[in-house]
């Protein structure tokens, strides 16, 4: 099969995506594939319809790839592809825009408000800031709403770091997030098809929080796949997940994120194109399922072809 | 946010659209392409086979002797045994280190300092302190007073790195008077000295200053120098000169890593000596980097913030400027390219974390209106971060009030009161804290 693996593009995220990509692309070759390697600018269009892939590898993150943007080109080229549709995409991008689906869902996600710039600019939303915060309670996270790799995530213990936390997620989008923050253990449950995987537990070294580089370095953060969880535990969070992947209309594959704290887990987020690198989660997962990142691969191919089900 | 996350976003800087003011970039589009044709045919006709073969680790003595015309030109006469051609001076600071530095050995480097050293510090898994530069370079009376507490603790550093002149990434110079000091102390302490020269050469304004390496004679200064910014990085030739002892190490050192420099640049480099015009192209470059210095200067002055301070550099290729430190550098960048324009955050040039508020500027790889257009848009990204934190702590007291900003975060700050040494103890005088000249310096 000819497929076109898609990756890099303007997005923050570029570097996560190229190594990705690379990954997929090592694995295509060794399943015999033809490999088109894209990466995304002006030109994507003319390349794909000059080329006319088989089926597109979506391996990029962020916005631009991450958001349906990508998905929806090809689904005017008549290309299938990779991982969740248009829709499902744009809803997962959008923190805010998920949590609000997911809280009329019945699913369990931490507190949350959501602020765009202009509400501080021009609505003086600064001075409900103290109320905001004594709804939720510190300590607050802090987030670009469309982001990823936890760009621009500060945590604010206590009034007097919100703005300067604030200033930091503004950088990266117009809409930000201002959530509890939930002590606990950090997992992340990937779908593949409709089937969980099972759940990886991120354990940050030396008591750091699980951020960008945490993410990316190998060393950096312990893995435990599976987590160590009651049978209970793990059948809650697995059914959080499921029903977070769900409600956004997920098909294919993507990750979710959650917080296992004391009341339970909460889903903090679904990732539509999760990373693919060597430190990355979902490969983790498929690997405690049995399956090499080459069956890994082949199986989200086979998903991408399949009919749309939902 | 730390190293990876800035290769990250560095990989972004690389789209042709962006201005890029975050590069070390000399401008190579100013050396005659005539004149490189005429050079490289002359090596081809003239001497192919020795040209493409393998030469001494030392180097090529003929290289040698461009080498000392480089140093003679700044007031130094080493010993050619004293010198060792490398693939550019990065390649001097990496054997130095791997010459010198066992795991957990004490480095004394400036803060900020080169951010290219940085990787190469901990590479050698070498335990870093920092010491507070000026607007006179280095704090010699901070490094000094962090000599003796390492004393008292039974640690000797293994070296003092410095740029001495028109520092990568601050632009400062260090002033007559701290490098007679530091010499002094390197004497008295038997300590080593690395002085890396990179931009000597490139001065726009005020009187050359004697480097260490003259004002030592070459007994505890090991010196780098690199044809990179006064003729081209993309020949990968920098050298190192060190007392007898430790170059037979770093020899050693050089024998592991690539046998030799590249053949082919060396006899390059000794043919565009030949035609005795270097000199020449070295002040047609300082001709041009001086008007894009004062480009950028002007630049700054018009499109940023009050709050901004800035140094004023009298040579080289950087300047560095500190904002407000509510504003982090790194999530800045993040934003200005989406406006297509790039500067390397200050945290890039520490450590431990610091230099948040801070960002390098060059000057010297892109053209005066990329120059006007770039700091325009930084400009409009930070007055965007400014109201924004503005329109955050107007209306809420207490919220991030002056006295519980991040206090000890940020050395570079714009409040004096705030500023503290290196060395752990407030400073003085806050107002010879960097940047705090911010005008006056310029001179030309």
């Amino acid at each position: 099969m000819k497929v076109a693996v898609l990756k890099g593009g303007r997005s923050l995220e570029r570097g996560v995506s190229l190594r990705s990509a690379a990954r997929v692309e090592d694995a295509l070759e060794r399943l015999g594939h033809q490999v088109l390697a894209l990466d995304v600018g002006g030109d994507l269009a003319e390349r794909l319809i000059g080329e006319s892939p088989d089926v597109a590898f979506v391996a990029m993150h962020g916005p631009g790839g991450e958001d349906g943007t990508a998905q929806e080109l090809l689904e005017i080229l008549g290309i299938p592809f990779t991982g969740p549709g248009v829709a499902a995409c744009a809803r997962c991008m959008d923190k805010a825009l998920a949590k609000h689906a997911l809280r009329e869902a019945g699913l369990p996600t931490p507190a949350w408000f959501s602020f765009n710039e202009t509400a501080f600019r021009e609505l003086g939303a600064a001075d409900a800031l103290g109320l905001l915060a004594a709804r939720i309670g510190f300590p607050l996270v802090i987030k670009p709403s469309r982001g990823g790799s936890a760009l621009g995530v500060r945590f604010a213990a206590s009034e007097r770091e919100v703005p300067e936390a604030l200033v930091s997620a503004f950088s990266y989008d117009s809409q930000v997030l201002v959530e509890r923050y939930v002590e606990g253990r950090e997992l992340a449950v990937s779908v593949l098809g409709d089937q969980p995987l099972p759940v990886v537990e991120a354990i940050p070294a030396d008591g750091d929080r699980y951020d960008f580089e945490a993410r990316y370095e190998i060393g950096r953060t312990t893995f435990a796949c599976p987590a160590e969880l009651t049978e209970a535990e793990a059948e809650a969070v697995t059914e959080a997940a499921l029903g977070a992947y769900r409600v956004l209309g997920c098909g294919g594959f993507a990750r979710v994120d959650l917080m296992l704290g004391p009341d339970g887990p909460g889903v903090l987020e679904v990732n539509a194109t999760p990373g693919l690198t060597d430190t990355s989660l979902l490969p983790q997962a498929a690997e405690a399922a049995g399956m090499v990142f080459e069956q890994l691969v082949e199986r989200i191919l086979t998903l991408a072809l399949e009919p749309v089900s939902v | 946010m730390r190293s990876s996350a800035m290769r990250d976003l560095m990989a972004v800087t690389a789209r042709p659209e962006v201005i890029s003011l975050a590069g070390g970039l000399p401008d190579t589009s100013t050396f005659p392409p005539k004149s490189f044709a005429a050079q490289m045919t002359r090596i081809a006709q003239q001497s192919a086979a020795e040209a493409l073969q393998y030469g001494p680790t030392e180097g090529f003595e003929e290289t040698k002797d461009c080498i000392l015309q480089v140093m003679g030109a700044e007031g130094m006469l080493p010993d050619s045994e004293d010198v060792i051609v490398t693939t550019g001076g990065q390649q001097a600071i990496d054997l130095v280190c791997k010459t010198l530095i066992d795991p957990g050995d004490v480095v004394i480097c400036e803060a900020p300092t080169y951010p290219g050293a940085v990787p190469v510090f901990c590479s050698y898994q070498a335990d870093v302190l920092q010491i507070e530069c000026d607007s006179d370079g280095l704090r010699v009376d901070a490094l000094e007073r962090a000599l003796e507490r390492l004393a008292a603790e039974g640690r000797r550093p293994k070296f003092v790195y410095s740029v001495p002149n028109f520092q990568n990434p601050a632009g400062v110079t260090m002033s007559l008077e701290r490098r007679r000091r530091l010499v002094e102390l390197a004497r008295l302490h038997e300590l080593l000295v690395v002085e890396d020269n990179p931009y000597g050469l490139l001065r726009y304004s005020g009187e050359p200053l004697p480097p260490l390496y003259q004002l030592d004679g070459g007994d505890y200064v090991v010196y780098i120098g690199t044809f990179s910014k006064i003729l081209s990085p993309g020949i990968r030739l920098g050298w190192a000169v060190a007392p007898p002892p430790v170059m037979e190490k770093i020899v050693l050192g050089k024998q592991a890593s690539d046998l030799c420099t590249s053949t082919l640049t060396q006899y390059f480099v000794r043919e565009y000596f030949a035609e005795a015009r270097w000199r020449q192209y070295v002040e047609e470059l300082v001709e041009i980097y001086r008007g894009r210095r004062d480009v950028m200067l002007a630049a700054l002055r018009e499109h940023f913030p009050a709050q901004a301070r800035w140094t004023e550099p009298e040579g080289g290729l950087f300047i560095w400027a500190t904002l407000p430190d509510y504003i982090d550098t790194s999530d800045l960048l993040a934003k200005a390219l989406g406006d297509d324009v790039a500067f390397v955050p200050g945290q890039a040039a520490y450590l431990d974390g610091r230099g948040r508020s801070s960002m390098r500027l060059n000057f010297s790889g892109v053209g005066d209106s990329e120059i006007r257009e770039g700091i325009r848009r930084i400009g409009r990204v930070i007055d965007e971060q400014v109201a924004l934190y503005s329109a955050l702590v107007d209306t809420s007291p207490g919220a991030a009030g002056d006295e519980t900003r991040n206090p000890g975060q940020n050395l570079f700050k714009s409040r004096p009161s705030d500023a503290t040494g290196a060395d752990g103890e407030r400073t003085p005088r806050g107002g010879d804290v960097l940047p705090f000249r911010t005008s006056g310096g310029a001179g030309g």
